[in-house]
């Protein structure tokens, strides 16, 4: 029985200066084949500068569960925002 | 169209729903996206995987009446064209593909499925590419299709799918395009040209039509589907927008609709015009068309021709890894 090629993650920077994004995925047999598909499926107009590829059980990803725990206690912390600060308009830009 | 016929698991009433059924639907009316990980009923998931599976493999299937021009292309530049255009629709399955992976189904599995005639793809790839004008008409008229009912997809409920959606209609209205040029020359050519795009015409008109699926009034999964917001049209609705859309770009070219009803509704702002035959339509949609067998044969034959070169590469793989493995010891 045939095996079927791993799955990869692609990620795409898409000018100099920027982050590389994630695309998508595809199937390869290995890291080498999963750049050159990627090239292919991905890049066929001038989206990317580089890119890189992951196998995709070696991304470790947050549970939509723990949504709450992991992300809800930045909400309470307002004054994180400059906005939460009022500075007279005396004083000009800040 | 390119999902055609997907049946839907049943409509539920609100009363009837558990607390999380009700949940969900209530995040999908405040129009935020699902993503892979998140609960979602099992009929929502099972839905999506036939739907976006059934449109993976038209991309596939549909580059097989294109593919055939490939070597018959009239000049050098057309051929490069086409070629491009062909290797997008691979690129369009692939999308999908891995959208639908993300559902907990393998391609290997879905592929199968396909192979063993237990999924469909869209009913106009069934139909011959005759002459060279059938690019065009196909670009035209079948690409024109696709993009009416993708373009609203965009806005799909699922997460990868409303991804892999944007990411094609960003290319396709190429293919339209480009289909609509070759229409062009030829219509713009000799008389025996013209003629060859008329009947290209003449061919593509009604299986374009029956690409959005049957009427509304006997579309029996539609309900649930634009609940859930898999589905953001009815069948009706935007084959009428692609029937306005089209007459006048039919004019243009001095072509002739196909249809002697064919008519401009001034009341409802937009063309009466005349059904396809559904009978064709089930049948073709049943395997009976004229190309059913050679399409499913060559996506087959494919597949099993290309396996050593699937195993090689893997075999290759595992081997340099292993190596890799005992040069670090």
């Amino acid at each position: 029985m045939s095996k079927e090629w791993p799955l990869w993650e692609v990620f795409i920077r898409g000018q100099h200066g920027l982050n590389h994004r994630h695309v998508g995925s595809l199937h390869a047999p290995d890291a080498e084949m999963a750049i050159m598909n990627a090239r292919d499926v991905y890049t066929r107009r001038n989206e990317g500068v580089s890119i890189w590829v992951v196998p995709s059980a070696q991304i470790t990803a947050s549970s939509p569960s723990d949504k709450g725990p992991l992300f809800e206690p930045s909400n309470a912390k307002v004054y994180r925002h400059p906005t939460f600060f009022d500075i007279p308009e005396e004083v000009g830009h800040m | 169209m390119y999902a055609q016929l997907v049946k839907s698991e049943g409509t539920k009433a609100r009363e009837e729903m558990t607390p999380e059924e009700i949940a969900f639907q209530e995040r999908i009316d405040r129009g935020e996206k699902i993503e892979p990980k998140e609960w979602m009923p099992e009929g929502y998931r099972k839905t999506l995987v036939r739907q976006i599976g059934q449109h993976a493999h038209s991309e596939i299937v549909g580059q097989l009446p294109e593919g055939n021009w490939i070597t018959r292309a009239p000049t050098l530049e057309r051929k490069a064209i086409l070629l491009a255009k062909v290797q997008d629709e691979a690129g369009h399955g692939l999308y999908l593909y891995s959208a639908a992976e993300t559902l907990g189904v393998s391609r290997d599995e879905l592929m199968k499925l396909l192979h063993a005639g237990k999924m469909k793809y869209s009913s106009i790839f069934n139909y011959p590419t005759l002459t060279w004008a059938d690019m065009g008409a196909v670009g035209w008229l079948v690409d024109g299709a696709a993009i009416m009912n993708q373009v609203p997809l965009q806005r799909t409920s699922y997460g990868p799918y409303s991804r892999a959606m944007i990411r094609i209609c960003k290319e396709e209205s190429f293919h339209q395009r480009q289909g609509y040029a070759v229409m062009m020359k030829l219509a713009q050519g000799t008389p025996a040209q013209k003629r060859m795009a008329q009947d290209a015409l003449n061919r593509f008109w009604y299986p374009s039509l029956m690409m959005f699926g049957p009427s509304d009034k006997d579309s029996v999964h539609s309900a649930q589907s634009m609940a859930w917001k898999i589905k953001i049209n009815t069948n009706d609705e935007l084959r009428q927008k692609f029937v306005d859309q089209t007459v006048p770009q039919a004019e243009y070219l001095g072509l002739t609709v196909p249809d002697p009803d064919l008519k401009w509704n001034e009341e409802k702002g937009g063309y009466d015009f005349s059904e396809p035959d559904w009978s064709e339509f089930f049948d073709v949609i049943a395997g009976n068309g004229p190309c059913n067998k050679d399409r499913l044969g060559a996506r087959v034959k494919a597949w099993e021709d290309g396996a050593w070169f699937r195993d090689g590469l893997m075999a290759h793989a595992e081997k340099a890894a292993a190596r890799r493995a005992q040069a670090a010891e």
